[in-house]
Formats: C-alpha cells, structure tokens, sequence
C-alpha cells in the first residue's frame, strides 16, 4: 500500500475519537448497512466523524486492504478497528460498544 | 451466485461447520449467513467473521451485494 495512502487513512481514523468510514453520508447514506451503524449510533447518543468512500476509490479499496476487512462500513474507536454493522449492531445490544467510546 | 453456493463455499472452507443462509426480503441479494464453528471459539468477534470473510475472499470483491454474518460456536 502506498504510503501517501496509509498516512491519509490513518490520519482519518485519528481525527475523531469515533470514526466511520461509510457508503454516502450520515444524513444521507447510500447502503443500508451504513445507515444502520449510523442509527445506531445516533441511538447510543455516540458523536463520530465520518468519510464517504463513494468519494475517493482509493480510499474505498485502500481501507479495506488497510484492515484486511472487505466491506464497508468500517467502524473505528480509539484508533482502533471495531468492527463492521454486524459487530456494532452486536456491540450497542451488549453495551459493550458504549463502555468502549467511554 | 447463488445462496447453495455461498454456503457450499463458507462450509468448505471451515470444515465441520454449519451454516444456514437467510434471505429476508427474499430478493437473494441482501442475505445473512448464520455460522455455527467450533473453529470460534477462543477468538474475537472481529476474528470470526474475518474468517468467514476469508472463505469468500474472491466473491466479495463483486458478485456478493450484502452479506450480513452471525458467528457461534457450538
């Protein structure tokens, strides 16, 4: 992976303490797992950043190399990969993924 | 692809396992696949499906739209 690229993603998942890589946007998200982790976590009351990787390709291929994880949405905390909508679905129904934001 | 195929696939590639395949909205494109491995246990939930993930490597990258995943063990 180019290292322009990895430097970008990874500035991206640090610039919010919750990071959401999705298809569209929290207002408007353009598959229904991105809408689902995004009400989710509207109904944890959890704040997040956000990138649309209908956007930029390279980024859309490069996050999933990056995690080795092949589909989007992408969940980040703390820097670190949480999981995809299954996983944080999971998570908000265990209280797990509130204890993890803090 | 179709949903036997999938679930030949993800049986193939953990041997032992067992894997029912929903499909409900019954248009065979936003499907869920429910994995009951032994292979599981021990490992995080990220691990789970990263394995699963790994069975269907090549399908992912195009024919497959949306596959939501359940991971247990036995």
């Amino acid at each position: 992976m180019e290292q322009e690229l990895k430097v970008k993603i990874e500035s991206l998942i640090k610039s919010e303490k919750v990071f959401l890589f999705m298809k569209g946007t929290p207002e408007m998200p353009q598959c229904g797992f991105s809408a689902g982790v995004v009400s989710t976590l509207k109904q944890q009351g959890i704040s997040f950043g956000s990138f649309n990787v209908l956007s930029d390709m390279k980024i859309r291929e490069g996050i999933k190399e990056y995690t080795n994880w092949p589909t989007i949405p992408q969940l980040y905390i703390n820097g670190e990969f949480v999981g995809g909508h299954d996983i944080t679905v999971q998570m908000a129904q265990s209280g797990e993924l509130k204890k993890k934001v803090g | 692809m179709t949903i036997p195929e999938i679930q030949k696939k993800i049986e193939e590639g953990l041997p032992g396992s067992k894997v029912e395949i929903l499909d409900p909205y019954r248009d065979g494109v936003h499907i869920k696949a429910v994995v009951t491995y032994n292979g599981f246990v021990g490992k995080g939930l990220i691990e789970q499906h990263r394995m699963v993930y790994a069975t269907l490597k090549e399908e992912l990258k195009e024919e497959i739209h949306a596959l939501a995943l359940e991971t247990r063990s036995e």
